[in-house]
Order: C-alpha cells, then structure tokens, then sequence
C-alpha cells in the first residue's frame, strides 16, 4: 500500500512535533526521570480522550480476555494510527502481562540522543496513552 | 503513517501540559507562547527540508510565499485547522511553524495571529528585509 504525499507529511508533523516536545521538556526538567514522568501523564490525558475515537471508528466490541486485549492493541489500534503493527511477546504463565515489540517506531525517526541522557525513555508517552485508553475501558494496568 | 487525530490530540495535551507545568511552578503565559512557539519554529524548519526537497528553486519572495500558502498550508492543515481550538495559546505553535518555514526558506519574518470571528483566524506575515 502506497502512501499518499498527505499521510506522509502527516506522519511527519507528528513525529518532529513530539520530538520538538521531547527536546522542551527536557530543557524544563532537570533529570530524565521528570521527563519520563511527564511524558506519561501526557499521554494519559491523550489516551483517555483516543479511546472515544478509536470505538467510534473501530468497530471493536467488548474483549472477552486479556489476549484479545493484545491482540486488539497491536493489530488494530497500533495500525489505525500509528501505521504499525507491533509484535506481542513475553506471555507470563498467569496471562495478565505481555510486551509489545516496535520493530520501527515511528515516533524515533530523525532521533539522535545525546549521550547525558540514558535514562530518558524517548517514547514513553506511549506508554501514558496505553494505559489511559484501557482505564476508559475498565482495565487497570501498569506500563513499563 | 501517523493518524491526524493523534496529532490533534498532542497538540491539544502539549499546550495544556505546557500551561499546566507553568500553573504549578514559576513563569507566566508569556513564556509559554514563547515555549510553544519555538517548539512550532523548530518543527516547521524540519518540515520545509523534507518538503521542498524536490521542488525547484524558488525565485523570488512571492513565490516562497505562494508556496507556504498553498502547498505547505494545505498539505499540513488542511483538514486539522478547523479542529485547532482558535485562542491565541493554541496558535502560538501554528505561527512558529511558518516562520521556521519560512526561516528555512531564507525569509525571516515576524508571524502573528488574530481571531476576531470564530473560527476564522488570521495570520500576519511581516517580512523583515535583511
């Protein structure tokens, strides 16, 4: 499937808008961990307001366990708009956790990080959008 | 491919983020314009270089500006300007991201935006000659 020049250029909005976020939080907080920090609770407030578009366009119903909530999550949600499909992985024994591997994550294109900051967790607003979009759906959950 | 309404969404939470921060701690509204300027300026000067890199060379000061108006403009807000909230807060990234276009360009130049009737809003462009 080709992309049109307007969901390219799209895409790059968004990618070069979140790192000119990135790049200004890290200049108002002094340690990575405050940035990872507010990343999150960024995301969440995103996450919470995503969930009402993504049911209103998606079509999904109710999961019934928590490996449709996976599957859900990579092969659509991720899709619709992220235009990525990440890989599920990492099954514990009980079934109530599961990692997600971005294999290109769009968000990390023209990124370079400066050595001073290994323990910023670049993307973590996903992380916040994940978690605030299924607490909408009654599903609490912890990201990391 | 990234979904628009994604973009809304982040634009939506950077401005408030970015008031928020300033609500709890020191600074005032002015820095965070200023803020969510630069951010919009820095963005727009990554979006010019991608955009322009096959177009011809542009020859003069009306035809950069015929450019940012209809192709620049339209391709990257077509749809999504008439979601962006219309207070001066949520403009200040907007106005940023055509003077680093415009910047990128070899223009440099004030950008400013009014609103006087919803949703309309008006952005001045004031070249300033080197």
């Amino acid at each position: 499937e080709k992309e049109s020049p307007q969901s390219f250029l799209n895409s790059e909005l968004f990618t070069l808008t979140y790192g000119a976020l990135v790049t200004q939080l890290c200049k108002d907080y002094e340690n990575d961990e405050d940035v990872n920090k507010q990343l999150d609770k960024m995301g969440y407030n995103i996450g919470v307001r995503l969930i009402e578009d993504f049911l209103a366009r998606s079509n999904v119903g109710r999961c019934h366990d928590f490996r449709e909530t996976a599957d859900v999550i990579a092969k659509i949600a991720f899709k619709m708009y992220l235009g990525i499909t990440p890989s599920i992985t990492n099954w514990s024994p009980g079934g109530d956790e599961f990692s997600l591997i971005l294999e290109n994550n769009p968000l990390v294109d023209f990124v370079e990080l400066p050595d001073n900051h290994s323990s910023l967790i670049y993307s973590n607003l996903l992380c916040g959008v994940l978690r605030g979009a299924l607490e909408m759906v009654s599903q609490r959950l912890l990201f990391q | 491919m990234a979904d628009e309404a994604l973009f809304l969404l982040l634009h939506n939470e950077m401005v408030a983020g970015l008031y928020r921060a300033a609500e709890q701690g020191e600074g005032e509204n002015g820095r965070c314009t200023t803020k969510l300027e630069s951010m919009g300026f820095r963005v727009g000067q990554g979006l010019i270089e991608r955009f322009t890199k096959d177009t011809a060379r542009f020859k003069d000061e009306l035809d950069i500006m015929k450019f940012i108006c209809k192709d620049f403009w339209t391709t990257v807000f077509k749809k999504q300007i008439d979601n962006l909230r219309t207070n001066h807060q949520y403009l200040a990234f907007t106005c940023g991201l055509i003077r680093g276009g415009l910047s990128n360009l070899g223009i440099k130049s004030i950008v400013t935006a009014e609103v006087s009737s919803m949703p309309a809003c008006k952005f001045q462009v004031m070249i300033q000659k080197m």
